[in-house]
């Protein structure tokens, strides 16, 4: 890494852990089980939510069911408990700064996360483009189940990399 | 206790002592047990949701089962396996751990309430099944379960916090 990158990053690890919020999740032994607890909820919406567009993409779920219609079950039910990610994620991070942001494993779930989120974005776009985007027909399906495993793939590289931060702090 | 004795063999077996040895085979185990759970709670939540008539509206409730749970049941057989797996590396301590035993009683009452439902609470479900109005019955059997899913993952962090 960088050495300026590394002592900035360091600098913020200090200051947010002597913050009045960071202190009060130290010394508070429920919060951070609960708060987990809570993450780990929000990523079974949004993990099972990829999988059954997944596999639809792949033509094993709902294959009798246009594509759009599968997806506007479940596409809100990815996008939508992100924000309940990101909030408790940041409690996280709040309550151990240095174990999470200067984390290998946490840096490397950041970059899946984007990369998942790019993908999602990428069939949102294929289908706005083309509403049958993906659906069972004589097309080439190649760039549907592309996607759908290389979503099913980074999601569960993100939930593996999410349990490795505890093994690398 | 005889069943301390058992659980000291179990930890002693060959396996169990290669995960409570070897440094990378625990996380590897955990991550999949954590990846199988989070599969199941998501697909059980999707056929929940439909008994509480709250999404999935245009998809018969047999119907909708039938697509859905054999995905929880995959992922549900490897969560046990992965359990097995990690209970066996420190068996004995697992035992007497309150969220371990906690847990197992959780999933002990999923199974009944699931038993429950499918003998006497699913009633005439291909009659009612194709409506959006679902029975007292078929309600109450969802948010048992909700509950119970939410209850087993707060166990299971649970005993990621009491162990090491």
């Amino acid at each position: 890494m960088n050495p300026t990158f590394a002592k900035s990053l360091n600098a913020i690890c200090v200051w947010i852990d002597q913050t009045a919020l960071s202190q009060a999740i130290q010394v508070t032994n429920w919060v951070v089980p609960a708060v987990q607890t809570i993450h780990i909820l929000a990523i079974a919406v949004v993990a099972s939510s990829a999988l059954m567009i997944d596999l639809r993409l792949i033509g094993v779920f709902w294959a009798d069911r246009p594509i759009k219609e599968v997806s506007s079950r479940f596409l809100p039910l990815v996008w939508w408990p992100l924000l309940i990610l990101f909030a408790t994620g940041a409690i996280m991070i709040i309550s151990e700064p240095a174990r999470s942001l200067k984390n290998p494993a946490f840096q490397l779930k950041m970059m899946l996360l984007v990369a998942a989120l790019i993908v999602t974005g990428l069939f949102q776009f294929f289908q706005r483009r083309d509403a049958a985007f993906g659906d069972l027909r004589p097309r080439p399906r190649a760039a549907a189940v592309t996607i759908a495993i290389v979503s099913m793939l980074l999601w569960s590289a993100i939930i593996f990399a999410g349990r490795w931060i505890a093994y690398y702090a | 206790m005889e069943i301390d004795r058992t659980l000291g063999w179990l930890q002693a077996t060959p396996v169990a002592k290669a995960i409570s040895e070897n440094e990378i085979l625990f996380p590897w185990i955990e991550s999949v047990h954590v990846l199988a759970i989070v599969l199941v709670v998501g697909t059980i939540s999707i056929v929940d949701l439909r008994l509480l008539g709250v999404a999935s509206l245009d998809r018969a409730v047999s119907r909708l089962i039938r697509d859905v749970l054999p995905y929880t049941w995959g992922a549900f057989v490897i969560a046990a396996v992965t359990g097995s797996l990690m209970f066996s590396s420190d068996a004995v301590h697992y035992a007497h751990n309150f969220f371990f035993r906690g847990k197992l009683v959780l999933l002990a009452l999923a199974g009944l309430n699931m038993a429950i439902f499918h003998l006497v609470g699913i009633g005439d479900v291909a009659r009612w099944g194709k409506t959006q109005q679902t029975p007292l019955a078929a309600k109450a059997a969802a948010a048992v379960s909700l509950l119970v899913w939410v209850t087993v993952v707060a166990f299971g962090r649970g005993i990621g916090f009491t162990m090491h």
